[in-house]
């Protein structure tokens, strides 16, 4: 069954955000809205267009993720740079994404580079 | 639409005929460049005003010889990103002399409204419910402008060596 | 450097109050993100992956101290406290808010800097040589008339919505330093046998999806009709540059499809209607200009301080890093210094505003305060006296800016790629920067020898794989990030389009096959060749070979 999440970029300040369960938008993946079926998409997918007509996010867009007990997880490994943050800047990880980040791979082996750690 | 020119919403008398339909007599009328070749006799005759109206592939280079018979040409902006009419407006003065109205019709953002003063347009189709004091407030944008135009308004250059008095 | 007149500034502050009036339609829901998005591009305004990026145009990559400090309190004060400079020689942030963007255009404006068409269809930042002004070699100084077509190519009104972006460099040395072959305009500085100054103007260069090299279309236009050339080019362009196709848009394609004797048909047609008339440059205009560029107080210097040369000899990295980070200046008893942002484990470009900062100073002490922004990602002093060389890198050391790396291996030109960037299929600068510790041995890379390594993260190209002299383009394929290899680009007077060597290695291989390369280059390099001499001799066959050989 695919899973997806609705995400776009706050206006007012660009940051990355979901549709989240009370219908407003938030920052974590944790707090986001899972939609497990077409009917539920179509109508977050018109919520989300109704919030970029307010003015409060844009572009919104729906994703595929997975859900792993609490954990959701964006599909394609962009998705999860846009959730995560930039690999190369672990100190801008999202709040989100603490735990994601191996601080100092920067400094790592020769040849290590730096990971998420469920592996992007 | 409301018409726009010189900063005020004014009446349109001119009426844009389609290709298939009757073309009023006595009145302006505005036709395709397709419909000017095909019966460019039949409408050089007629006793009211003439304009063209042109697709952002359609340069004016291929109307220059007729000029003198419209009144009007009516430059498209299939999107506001197809920026050809900016160049076809200044042509239009520039090269070949032409006096009357350019209008510029289609996909136009205020925002565009100085540059196409600027390049030679004098009148502007706008969507419904547009206000023309923010058409006005664009045009006043900026008062420094690097580059001569059309519509030959002093440039930072001239200002900056003004000619000697003859 | 030019200093703005009232002209200049009234322009740029009309600017601001316009995209501050701009912004409060957008937050007020006004005007949506599809009328919006055209007039941000207009002020380099995008929207990334993470935040909104905003690109801040450096003219032809000249700095005052004045202006990098306030790029430095940009950063600290509106961003996450650093900077990328890129191939154009701008600076980009990645995470400004759009709420403040307003103010951070009004505090550009106060030390005479904008963010004016560093995006969206028109021109963007005409680009110059990093050395102009003090190289041995130049014709003149190419600054002067980059700033003419900068002004020129401010809101001008017939070209604001061209079929793509347009971008110009001015070179005026023999050895070009600034990528001018693969501009959309190129023009080249040259003197005829009359021994009078005038421009070669090549058009249709550029990489992306489709690399190509440009094309002269004026073998030689005098200076006063520099910018009637360039409009009759123009006007050629936006009247026939299609328009149906955004991968086709470029004038490169348009002058490949028209074929470059029928283009330039078109062009001197258009010029002869419009030269000798009101865009004729005033010499008075340019001698205007040229006054700003006067040379600065130099001092009558020994071309080699004997304790300058005591210091090279006693201390071996300072003089590893005078024979690597250092270039020849016109002047006796002066030099060219560079400032390498490619230290291992830093992205390339990247700089924090504590750097920032420092090197403002140490350009008001060191070199007359100003600075230049490469195209190479890396920062130029161009008038330091030989006997600061060794006060000067001491504190470049502590600064982390004096890398012995400027144009060899560790020298690494590199996109933001998917890391930041809404456009990339894959990630690059982490490709970079492993690529840089597997060869982080200083001796190493001065034994490799010159070496361009230009990675991007897409097809557009903006690390300028096609041309290095390893290029490396990141793709995406079945979801997982790949990396494919070329060689034999180069950027300069010898331009060259680098070679495909076959297929793309994944993210865990590709550092390996770059160094099968350097093995390759090491093994059959012949009396001293650089990498990209024995490439040509030898061709992609023996590298090739060696790459894709099964274990």
């Amino acid at each position: 069954m695919a899973l997806h999440i609705i995400t776009g970029n706050r206006l007012t300040d660009g940051v990355v955000v979901f549709l989240a369960k009370d219908g407003g938008w938030t920052a974590t993946l944790a707090g986001s809205r899972v939609i497990e079926n077409d009917d539920e998409l179509a109508q977050m997918k018109a919520l989300a267009d109704a919030a970029a007509k307010a003015a409060i996010v844009v572009e919104p867009y729906p994703i595929d993720v997975t859900r792993d007990g609490d954990e959701i997880r964006p599909v394609r490994y962009r998705e999860r740079i846009r959730a995560y943050g930039p690999s190369i800047h672990p100190d801008f990880a999202k709040q989100d994404a603490a735990g994601h980040f191996a601080p100092g791979d920067e400094q790592g082996d020769d040849d290590e580079p730096p990971v998420f750690l469920n592996g992007v | 639409m409301p018409l726009l020119k010189a900063g005020e919403f004014v009446a349109d008398p001119w009426v844009t005929v389609d290709d298939g339909a009757e073309i009023p007599a006595d009145v302006p009328v505005i036709v395709s460049q397709e419909r000017w070749l095909e019966r460019a006799k039949e409408l050089a005759g007629r006793n009211a005003p003439l304009g063209i109206r042109l697709k952002s592939h359609q340069s004016p280079a291929t109307i220059a010889e007729d000029l003198h018979r419209f009144s009007l040409v009516a430059l498209e902006f299939p999107h506001f990103k197809d920026g050809r009419a900016y160049s076809y407006a200044r042509l239009l003065r520039e090269r070949y002399g032409f006096k009357g109205e350019i209008r510029a019709v289609g996909n136009v953002l205020r925002d565009q409204h100085l540059f196409m003063i600027r390049c030679g347009f004098d009148a502007f189709e706008l969507r419904d419910g547009e206000q023309p004091a923010e058409w006005r407030k664009h045009a006043e944008a900026f008062s420094v402008f690097y580059q001569p135009a059309t519509d030959r308004r002093t440039t930072v250059l001239e200002l900056r060596h003004p000619k000697a008095a003859e | 450097m030019y200093r703005y007149d009232q002209f200049d500034q009234r322009l740029v502050d009309e600017r601001v109050a316009q995209f501050r009036e701009q912004v409060a339609r957008r937050l007020s829901g006004e005007l949506t993100e599809d009328e919006f998005k055209p007039l941000r591009l207009m002020n380099g305004v995008y929207l990334q992956l993470h935040a909104y990026m905003l690109r801040v145009s450096i003219p032809y990559g000249l700095l005052s101290s004045k202006q990098m400090r306030m790029l430095a309190h940009i950063a600290r004060t509106y961003d996450r406290d650093y900077g990328h400079f890129t191939t154009r020689q701008n600076i980009q942030y990645n995470w400004p808010k759009l709420e403040d963007l307003p103010d951070i255009l009004a505090d550009l404006a106060s030390v005479e800097m904008h963010a004016i068409q560093t995006s969206g269809n028109s021109f963007r930042n005409t680009t110059a040589d990093q050395y102009a002004g003090v190289a041995a070699d130049e014709v003149e100084d190419s600054r002067v008339y980059a700033e003419i077509i900068r002004q020129w190519s401010t809101l001008h009104p017939e070209f604001s919505f061209l079929p793509r972006k347009f971008k110009i460099a001015v070179t005026a040395s023999p050895k070009d330093r600034t990528a001018v072959w693969f501009h959309d305009i190129g023009v080249i500085m040259r003197r005829n046998e009359q021994g009078e100054v005038g421009f070669e103007i090549l058009a249709g260069g550029g990489q992306g999806r489709t690399p190509m090299i440009g094309k002269t279309v004026g073998k030689f236009v005098p200076k006063k009709h520099l910018l009637s050339f360039l409009e009759a080019i123009m006007r050629v362009y936006n009247m026939l540059g299609r328009r149906d196709n955004i991968f086709k848009a470029r004038i490169k394609i348009l002058v490949h499809e028209t074929g470059i004797d029928e283009f330039r048909r078109l062009v001197e047609e258009e010029w002869a209607r419009i030269k000798d008339g009101y865009l004729d440059l005033p010499q008075a205009e340019i001698d205007r200009i040229y006054a700003h560029f006067q040379p600065p107080a130099y001092q009558k210097l020994p071309h080699v301080p004997p304790e300058f040369e005591k210091k090279r000899n006693e201390d071996k990295v300072f003089d590893h890093w005078v024979t690597v980070n250092t270039a020849a200046h016109k002047r006796p008893g002066y030099t060219i210094v560079n400032l390498s942002l490619k230290p291992v484990g830093v992205p390339p470009g990247d700089m924090t505003s504590a750097q920032m900062d420092a090197v403002a100073d140490l350009a008001d002490r060191y070199s007359f305060g100003e600075l230049r922004v490469t195209h190479e990602q890396n920062l130029t002093f161009a008038d330091v006296r030989k006997t600061d060389l060794y006060a000067l890198w001491r504190e470049l050391t502590k600064l982390n800016l004096a890398t012995a790396n400027v144009g060899l291996m560790g020298d690494i030109i590199c996109c933001p790629g998917l890391d930041y960037c809404a456009l990339a299929n894959a990630r690059s600068i982490p490709v970079a920067q492993r690529i840089s510790r597997r060869f982080q041995d200083l001796k190493r890379q001065h034994d490799i020898g010159p070496l361009r390594l230009k990675m991007s993260g897409c097809i557009n190209a903006c690390g300028h794989h096609h041309v290095g002299h390893i290029g490396i383009l990141g793709v995406d394929r079945k979801g997982e990030e790949y990396y494919q290899i070329s060689l034999g680009g180069s950027a300069d007077e010898n331009a060259s389009i680098g070679d495909i060597l076959g297929p793309a290695f994944p993210s865990d291989g590709v550092v390996d096959a770059v160094e099968t390369l350097i093995d390759t280059y090491i093994d059959i390099r012949a009396n001293g060749e650089s990498f990209l001499e024995t490439y040509r001799r030898v061709g992609k066959e023996p590298f090739k070979e060696r790459l894709y050989a099964t274990a």
